[in-house]
């Protein structure tokens, strides 16, 4: 339990960006073993079986399981495509990976290319990365000059090719289906599952799909053995995952801590506690759409069944920290214009309901709410979750639902007092900027 | 604000965007990067770049625009020349991002969306930037700065001409 330093012992490597010192510290040592021992997809995928590591984007998904998925017998092309199209609020451990360790991703996803039989691979990237973007390419650069992707990879007769796709701001595009339909040149529209993109995914082809992070850590995971991966975590979460600390605390960043580990031990003893001595008032665990955690609950355990029995999720391991002082009612107003703003606008449940829960919210923060208020926003939350073909709904239903549920009195308050806001949530900017 | 640059590629450009419609397997999945590379070249994405993409592409002028009016990045009009995106989402607001939003208004005497008269700032204020360790964050000319005050905001415009 507690702080580990598996990726992030690449993060204090000074220059771990550049090829020679990543092969330093073992950098590549692991795709080395594979291809001179002439590994199978199937031995691989059985070493990640055994790893318990689950995916580190948000959902949890056993990773083995998922690359098990990808059909063994399908003709080619395969595809794998990285999603690093980080945009959850509170999430941003992949620009870190990706700015101070980038040959890490560049060996992990080399990696699941072979174990799934993929020979492209597509990194889309968030538009906004623009230094992330630039540091990836050259790390690309140098690994092809090595012979680490591209053509007849170390010698071998296995081929990666690697492409860096930049995305141009749509959170939606961080969906997998969507990201998918992003790439192939269309608007980012989510697609119905099934069909899986394992089976029909880029252009209808099998496809895996990974977070950064995920990927990461398979590199590691074959250095120190699967069980001993699996150990570093709990039953059924292997490992450990970043945890990005943001808000109201005195020392915000990234942490590597093994899951299992307590809320509270992150929030206090490596963020270093709320700043200015304050009490704590509210958490979201994992990104801006995981269900609201008051401070009776931070001592859960930081792990995807434990904060699933809460009903909240891990997600993506962003946490947002609250005092005593915050707003929580601006808070959620701001998460339901995020999701508004965002929303693709495929389905009418979440295109017209986003819509609608942040007008109420507007209402409310501003001190004009009707007693009907809160609940029709917990009606109309519930009309959109399980209602959309992605999961954007539900990401924009959850918080409304929690936030009211945990902290009702706060917005009942505010219903009653015609409480006017001290500051003032900045008007939509551009109609680019908030479209 | 109107941009004097003319609409076209130069001839490795095009032979770019062609040698990549061809390495794809559907010549529609290069047109992110042809938008990102006319954002480059032509400072942003006008109907008639629309149209000269379309062209190029061999695609309906309709579809380029669904697509550009999709994604937030994808410009129509020329932006100053320096584009300010200020995150006030949740974490930047709860680190004082309104406070910088309040400054910058009064400052550069815009609203969010617009171009200060001399060109010289954009304001934008964005959705999550992925920076939240350090917030406030603003992205400008590709570069994050963060742990924004209004000092080291002003600080920050002083030295952009």
């Amino acid at each position: 339990m507690g702080q580990v330093k598996l990726i992030t012992k690449y993060f204090e490597t000074p220059g771990c960006e550049k090829l020679p010192v990543f092969e330093s510290v073992g950098g590549y040592s692991r795709l080395r073993r594979i291809v001179e021992e002439e590994w199978t997809g199937e031995k691989i995928i059985a070493t990640l079986k055994a790893s318990s590591l689950r995916g580190l984007g948000g959902a949890g998904f056993p990773t083995g399981m998922k690359w098990g998925f990808v059909p063994k017998d399908a003709e080619p092309p395969k595809y794998l495509v990285v999603n690093a199209d980080e945009s959850e609020p509170g999430t941003f451990k992949d620009r870190h990976i990706i700015m101070r360790a980038p040959h890490l991703l560049i060996e992990g996803l080399t990696i699941a290319a072979l174990a799934v039989g993929a020979h492209e691979v597509f990194v889309y990237i968030r538009g906004e990365y623009w230094e992330p973007y630039r540091v990836l390419k050259n790390a690309l650069d140098e690994a092809r000059k090595a012979g680490y992707v591209g053509d007849r990879i170390m010698g071998s007769g296995r081929s990666v090719h690697v492409t860096v796709h930049r995305g141009a701001g749509a959170y939606i595009c961080g969906e997998e289906t969507a990201l998918l339909t992003s790439l192939e040149g269309y608007k980012g529209w989510p697609k119905l599952k099934p069909p899986f993109p394992a089976v029909k995914g880029l252009f209808r082809r099998p496809t895996l799909v990974n977070n950064v992070e995920t990927l990461s850590y398979v590199p590691v995971v074959l250095d120190i053995g699967p069980e001993e991966f699996a150990k570093v975590g709990i039953e059924r979460n292997g490992g450990a995952r970043l945890f990005g600390v943001s808000g109201h605390v005195n020392r915000p960043g990234i942490y590597e801590c093994a899951l299992g580990t307590p809320m509270r031990e992150v929030i206090y003893d490596l963020a270093g506690g709320i700043r200015g001595g304050k009490k704590l008032k509210a958490v979201i665990p994992g990104g801006s759409s995981c269900p609201v955690l008051t401070p009776a609950e931070i001592d859960v355990s930081l792990d995807f069944d434990s904060l699933a029995k809460l009903g909240s999720m891990l997600g993506s391991g962003g946490m947002i920290v609250m005092d005593e002082d915050t707003d929580l009612v601006k808070v959620l107003y701001r998460i339901c214009k995020f999701y508004s703003n965002e929303s693709c606008g495929q389905c009418t449940p979440c295109r017209e309901g986003t819509g609608w829960m942040t007008r109420i919210m507007e209402r409310v923060y501003r001190g004009n709410g009707t007693s009907q208020d809160l609940d029709n926003l917990v009606d109309i939350a519930e009309m959109i979750g399980g209602n959309t073909i992605c999961p954007l709904g539900d990401a924009a239903s959850l918080p409304v639902m929690s936030f009211i549920r945990k902290f009702r009195p706060e917005f009942e308050a505010r219903l009653s007092r015609k409480y006017v806001p001290s500051g003032e949530i900045a008007s939509p900017g551009a109609e680019g900027a908030t479209r | 604000m109107k941009t004097d640059k003319p609409i076209a590629f130069s001839d490795e450009q095009l032979q770019l965007i062609r040698s990549l419609m061809q390495r794809l397997p559907d010549r529609k999945a290069a047109l992110g990067d042809v938008i990102h590379m006319a954002l480059e070249e032509f400072g942003c994405v006008s109907p008639e770049a629309e149209t000269y993409i379309a062209g190029i592409m061999d695609l309906p002028a309709s579809y380029v625009h669904e697509v550009v009016t999709f994604y937030n990045m994808y410009i129509q009009e020329p932006v100053g020349r320096h584009h300010l995106m200020l995150c006030d989402n949740v974490s930047c607001m709860l680190c004082g991002a309104e406070g910088l939003v309040a400054h910058l208004k009064e400052r550069l005497g815009i609203e969010p969306g617009q171009t200060t008269a001399d060109g010289r700032f954009t304001l934008w204020t964005v959705e999550c930037l992925g920076a939240c360790e350090m917030a406030p964050v603003v992205l400008v000319d590709h570069k994050f700065h963060g742990n924004l005050t209004v000092q080291k905001l002003d600080e920050l415009l002083d030295s952009l001409e």
